[in-house]
């Protein structure tokens, strides 16, 4: 087990899936904490976005909480997973809401055509995208799970891992310190651990 | 490229985790947590854990083991079994479930159907349809309550007319269970699983008859289905999880590694 002082907050979103990330991030050895109070995820050193659940949904729960000024000045290393990586967006069409604007780009629909079926629903194999610390150590055509029906297109720019389901869409955006994966890697077995502990071992 | 899920199903009654044939005569097949974990190491893509009992025993699922499982597991995992309102299906994704799976409780109010949907998304919810070929009238029919034996009842629903009803109330992914295969291992039912197919537009599981790793290939170049689940061939060793999905890449099924 590694033992780590790093201070993690996994912001307290309301959404489903905060126990699954937060165990995960325990099966690597640290000691993540649930918060939606101020103090306390401004001074973590990591922070997560869950997500799941609609874009207005989540805008709603942010803006109850005060967080979204909150979150759009963190400086830290911040990830957002699944829906929690469509909310660094400009702007989603589930909904029709603005989202917090970190990364430039609209959510859109996921097209069900030639037979596919939505949701994008299971697991489906990446390219990661130019060179990026988080996906250190994982190659082309590693499998995560994915479970959505909206999408972030690829962006030349902040694209840095993407996958094809009909489309080719971002499986992976990083702009400054924010990052978000449209996966679930709390859900992707060894793949998901190594991206989250290359998460949790970036220096800023 | 989107891979197809094996979906090994833990049949849970009082915390163990139980097998029987054509619903009856369960036999334990050792405990939740473990087992959980043992098929998320040898590399089953998903897995389901069904209360058989909770639907007919009018209880929610016991909900302490669902954390207990989320904390040892890295793969996305279904609850199923006595779900009957938004609040019982909240508790258990806050417990660290990934998805909700509903069906007598479906077909007894099928509004929950959409308030599931609205409040998680329909990622989260996922129905189950026990369905049964009757050979006298030719036609397939959802049961209900198949938990309890006494207390199993027809339905008034074809099954293809309640696999488009689920899906107009927002189910995002169905799971049918073909009764008259249940436990037989003599192949899924592919001329059923067509016939669902060609009304689904949602990710169709199939479940019921796999005995051996051609059911599984035939399941899925045949049957178009997304996933398919399977019992006793995984909890009695007759088909090993590495060597099922090597034999399903031979056959060009897009399989994780």
């Amino acid at each position: 087990m590694v033992c780590s002082n790093l201070k993690i907050v996994i912001v307290d979103t309301g959404c489903a899936n905060i126990a699954s990330v937060k165990y995960a991030v325990e099966r690597l050895g640290y000691s993540p904490i649930v918060s939606g109070d101020h103090e306390v995820i401004r001074s973590a050193d990591k922070v997560f976005l869950p997500g799941v659940g609609s874009a207005g949904e989540a805008m709603k729960n942010l803006a109850e909480r005060n967080l979204i000024e909150l979150v759009r000045n963190l400086t830290q290393p911040v990830l957002g997973i699944c829906l929690g990586m469509q909310l660094l967006a400009e702007y989603s069409d589930e909904s029709h809401v603005d989202m917090l604007d970190l990364v430039p780009g609209t959510v859109k629909a996921m097209h069900a055509e030639d037979g596919l079926r939505l949701p994008h629903m299971g697991w489906n194999s990446i390219t990661p995208v130019g060179v990026n610390p988080l996906f250190k150590g994982i190659p082309t055509g590693t499998y995560f799970y994915f479970v959505h029906s909206f999408c972030l297109p690829v962006s030349d720019v902040y694209t840095v891992a993407s996958c094809e389901y009909g489309d080719v869409f971002s499986a992976a955006v990083c702009k400054d310190n924010f990052y978000g994966v449209q996966f679930h890697p709390e859900r992707s077995a060894e793949a998901g651990a190594k991206l989250l502990k290359n998460f949790l071992e970036l220096t800023e | 490229m989107l891979a197809k899920r094996i979906i090994p199903c833990l049949d849970v009654r009082d915390g163990k985790v139980v097998k029987g044939v054509q619903f009856r005569n369960h036999e334990i097949m050792g405990d939740i947590v473990p087992l959980a974990q043992k098929y998320a190491e040898v590399g089953a893509d998903e897995l389901v854990f069904y209360d058989i009992t909770a639907s007919s025993d009018a209880r929610v699922v016991d909900k302490s083991w669902v954390s207990r499982v989320a904390e040892v597991i890295d793969i996305p995992f279904c609850v199923a079994g006595g779900i009957k309102t938004v609040d019982d299906a909240r508790r258990i994704l806050l417990n660290g479930a990934d998805k909700i799976s509903i069906n007598s409780p479906a077909l007894a109010n099928p509004e929950l159907i959409t308030e599931m949907e609205q409040a998680f998304g329909k990622q989260c919810v996922v129905v189950g349809i026990d369905s049964y070929f009757n050979s006298d009238t030719g036609s397939y029919q959802v049961k209900q309550y198949t938990g309890d034996e006494s207390r199993t009842v027809t339905t008034s629903w074809n099954t293809l007319d309640w696999v488009e009803e689920v899906q107009r109330r927002g189910a995002g992914e169905i799971v049918l269970n073909c009764m008259n295969k249940d436990g037989v291992r003599d192949g899924y039912d592919l001329e059923q699983l067509k016939l669902v197919r060609e009304r689904c537009d949602v990710p169709l599981i199939a479940s019921g008859g796999a005995g051996t790793m051609q059911h599984f290939a035939d399941a899925f170049n045949d049957a178009d289905v997304d996933g398919a689940l399977a019992a006793s061939v995984f909890h009695k060793a007759i088909i090993d999880m590495q060597e099922l999905k090597s034999f399903l890449r031979k056959q060009n099924v897009a399989i994780r590694y």
